[in-house]
């Protein structure tokens, strides 16, 4: 399987030639992630000889069975852990460590509770103390009306939903105006009907401002509905399995009532299936 | 003492005018708010105490030496406020107070603020921390005369002893119980311990620090009591054990209410206080 697996991704490069390094923003080449475990002399290793690349304004979606280690991977990315070997750069530069440069949506909406609104979105700009408070300020209206919350500004997190919470979050994310916006599953723990209404919000506001992404999910439908690639990920430790690329009509909001939106769910589904039945 | 803070509470909650409205204009029971309930309860309780002890005092069921009337009460305080001695005591009492509760507010705020950042600072102090909150506290006044004299010093630590330790313990523990989920959020955005101790740490510590504080105030109450019953010239516990020595009881009394009142008004005040912040709380 492993054999076949290389030669999937490298057909998939292949596919688009242009690409090459010019255009890869996030670079992991033969990345290994392994850390110590309690009880156990040598490193687990969770993620296992990754390579692959995000290219400018592409949103590329990873998805995998949970506990298979895309969660690492995406730390990794973020500059929360080491990679233990290959390379992990971001438009050629090494990651190190956390940066405003990246910027992540975590599935918690992780709100300040006793700021309001306006002041959560301005926090990643206070943190990386890149601008002035009243630009920060206005910066962080202008993100507010792009997620929809314009007249939100004033009020405290807990007097939210939780998808607007969410909203706020990304808000906050895009407001540092990161090189690259990691995403990892932010919308699992909202009800089904905000999920997809927050999947085409996202998807119109990447867009809009050209964002590239790596979003991490479990779930296919999710992957291929925002994806401009998916990357399937085994079982831990995690390889990279299958690569698509996923072509959708525009405008993509109905595109899940698409019979190719089926065929693709459909071929990463076994991707995923197989990947399972191997490792056992 | 607790009875009487609740009035304190405050009354208003958003809806309060339309749930009666509405249940009137539906012709159903009439509900009243629970807000409204909250604070005719417990003034209704404190009442009904009231006219039992009228009752009691005026049917003659019990000496006055023993219990003394409402009005033999403020008979106590026309001629406790007719001496000057009242103001010697109140001004000894109150610095007891005051010195020792902002002196472990002082130093109570920053070391349980240190003790709950640097893990291994409160691996080293939280042992000594828990012994010393175990003894009973007030036991330490003889030796602190022993130390530091019968005058305004012992008295100090001894009130500072009091209260220090809601302070310390309850800022500790809410420096502990900070969000990991906001920490990775400000280290994302490539926040230092700094930043984080100054955006995350100490905002989400604050409730605590005024619980903390609120509670100082009745434990410092305490201490003066203590204090001034081990030896003092003048203050309100002075008074009150002077005039238990004499069966002076309306005396007592009095000065029962003035310690009550003291303790009510310092705790509303931080209170208030508590309140600016409840804007964010759920």
């Amino acid at each position: 399987m492993a054999p076949a697996s290389i030669t999937r991704s490298r057909e998939a490069m292949e596919q688009a030639p242009a690409a090459a390094d010019a255009d890869s923003y996030l670079r992991a080449r033969d990345v290994r992630i392994g850390y110590a475990a309690a009880g156990q002399a040598d490193a687990v290793l969770a993620v296992d000889r990754v390579d692959l690349t995000v290219r400018r304004g592409e949103m590329l979606c990873v998805v995998g069975p949970s506990g298979c280690g895309k969660t690492t991977f995406l730390n990794a990315v973020a500059g929360f852990l080491p990679v233990s070997s290959g390379e992990l750069t971001l438009k050629g530069k090494p990651i190190a460590r956390p940066g405003p440069d990246r910027a992540m949506v975590f599935q918690q909406p992780g709100l300040l509770p006793w700021r309001n609104v306006l002041r959560n979105v301005t926090y990643g700009l206070e943190m990386s103390g890149r601008m002035r408070r009243k630009d920060a300020a206005a910066r962080a209206r202008e993100l507010l009306g792009l997620v929809g919350l314009a007249e939100f500004g004033r009020t405290y997190p807990h007097q939210l939903s939780g998808g607007m919470q969410q909203r706020v979050n990304l808000a906050r994310a895009l407001a540092v105006e990161p090189e690259l916006l990691l995403l990892d599953e932010p919308f699992a723990s909202v009800d089904a009907q905000t999920r997809e209404t927050l999947q085409v919000e996202l998807l119109g506001i990447c867009r809009r401002a050209n964002v590239t992404a790596l979003f991490v999910t479990h779930d296919i439908g999710e992957a291929v509905f925002l994806a401009d690639r998916v990357c399937v990920f085994s079982k831990r430790p995690a390889r990279i399995v299958k690569e698509v690329a996923i072509s959708l009509p525009e405008p993509r909001a109905q595109a899940r009532l698409k019979p190719e939106f089926l065929t693709y769910v459909k071929e990463i589904a076994a991707a995923l299936g197989s990947a399972q039945a191997e490792s056992r | 003492m607790a009875t009487a803070i609740r009035r304190e509470e405050p009354t208003q909650e958003p809806n309060e005018g339309t749930v009666v409205s509405s249940a009137r204009r539906t012709g159903r029971r009439l509900r009243v708010p629970d807000s409204t309930q909250r604070v005719l309860l417990g003034s209704l309780f404190i009442a009904g105490l009231f006219v039992l002890w009228v009752v009691v005092t005026a049917l003659g069921l019990q000496p006055p030496i023993l219990l003394p009337s409402p009005w033999g009460v403020v008979a106590a305080f026309r001629e406790i406020f007719s001496s000057p001695q009242i103001w010697a005591d109140f001004a000894a009492s109150g610095q007891e107070l005051l010195y020792g509760f902002v002196l472990a507010a002082a130093i109570g705020i920053p070391l349980g603020l240190a003790i709950g950042w640097y893990t291994r600072l409160g691996y080293l102090l939280d042992p000594s921390i828990n012994l010393l909150y175990a003894i009973p506290r007030i036991a330490l006044g003889p030796l602190l005369i022993v130390w530091l004299g019968i005058g305004l010093g012992s008295k100090i630590a001894l009130v500072f002893l009091m209260a220090v330790f809601p302070v310390v313990l309850n800022t500790s523990s809410g420096m502990r119980s900070l969000d990991s989920n906001l920490v990775r959020v400000a280290r994302c955005f490539g926040a230092g311990d700094l930043k984080i101790f100054r955006t995350i740490a100490l905002p989400g510590t604050v409730p605590f620090i005024l619980g903390g504080l609120r509670l100082a105030v009745g434990q410092a109450l305490i201490g003066v009591f203590v204090a001034e019953l081990l030896g003092a010239q003048n203050g309100i516990g002075m008074l009150i054990e002077n005039a238990g020595e004499q069966f002076q009881t309306a005396k007592v009394f009095a000065g029962l209410i003035i310690f009550a009142a003291a303790g009510v008004i310092l705790t509303a005040a931080v209170r208030s206080v508590e309140r600016h912040f409840d804007a964010w709380r759920a």
